[in-house]
């Protein structure tokens, strides 16, 4: 790997703990629980884009298929908790 | 792998990073429930597609034949994020409603509420 792309790498990762601050910020403080639902989706999503860099820093192709559970499993989440705020159930 | 490739995924990576960061500022920044809900969709669309075509490109380019497995990451993420945009706007909606908050303003041309049938 170049250094070039490495840096890029980093700074990247930088940027995207930077946004992660800025949604755990909101996580904690949001004013209503929807708040806090839609911080925790964009932390997964972020999460995901994360796994996808971590892809390119070390080279294996594995972490696609990490990603691609993340996509799932926070969707599978934050549909849940939606609907538990919505209905007061997950599962009707 | 040449420099202009090496090139080109640094500065697909480093959008993505800035588009991140403007999807977290909008986030914690903006005023509303309803307009904080447009910032993250930043982060599930261009960033997403964006890292995407990084490493799409990179493996691409190191492994000499095309590696198109992260599309399906793609996929998936354009099939549920408008599905979990549309819960989280009704919760939003609903709970607000519940509550006794203002609620925003209704489209020119619709009904005050949603008409039950």
């Amino acid at each position: 790997m170049s250094p070039l792309l490495s840096m890029a790498v980093s700074v990247t990762l930088g940027l995207y703990v930077l946004a992660m601050v800025l949604g755990l910020m909101r996580l904690m403080r949001g004013p209503n629980a929807q708040d806090r639902v839609l911080a925790l989706d964009f932390l997964y999503i972020v999460g995901m884009l994360m796994m996808l860099v971590l892809a390119i820093r070390f080279n294996s192709r594995m972490y696609f298929e990490g990603a691609l559970l993340m996509v799932l499993f926070g969707f599978v989440g934050s549909v849940a908790m939606a609907k538990f705020l919505l209905r007061g159930e997950a599962i009707e | 792998m040449s420099l202009w490739g090496d090139a080109l995924v640094a500065a697909l990576l480093l959008a993505s990073g800035l588009l991140v960061l403007l999807a977290g500022l909008g986030l914690w920044r903006l005023p509303d429930f309803f307009s904080r809900m447009h910032a993250p969709a930043l982060a599930s669309t261009l960033a997403a597609w964006v890292v995407t075509l990084a490493t799409i490109v990179y493996f691409s380019l190191r492994e000499g034949e095309p590696v198109l497995q992260a599309w399906l990451i793609i996929i998936v993420l354009s099939i549920t994020a408008p599905v979990t945009t549309i819960v989280m706007a009704r919760t939003g909606l609903f709970r607000r409603r519940k509550a006794g908050d203002p609620l925003p303003p209704p489209l020119a041309g619709m009904p005050d509420r949603p008409t039950r049938r």
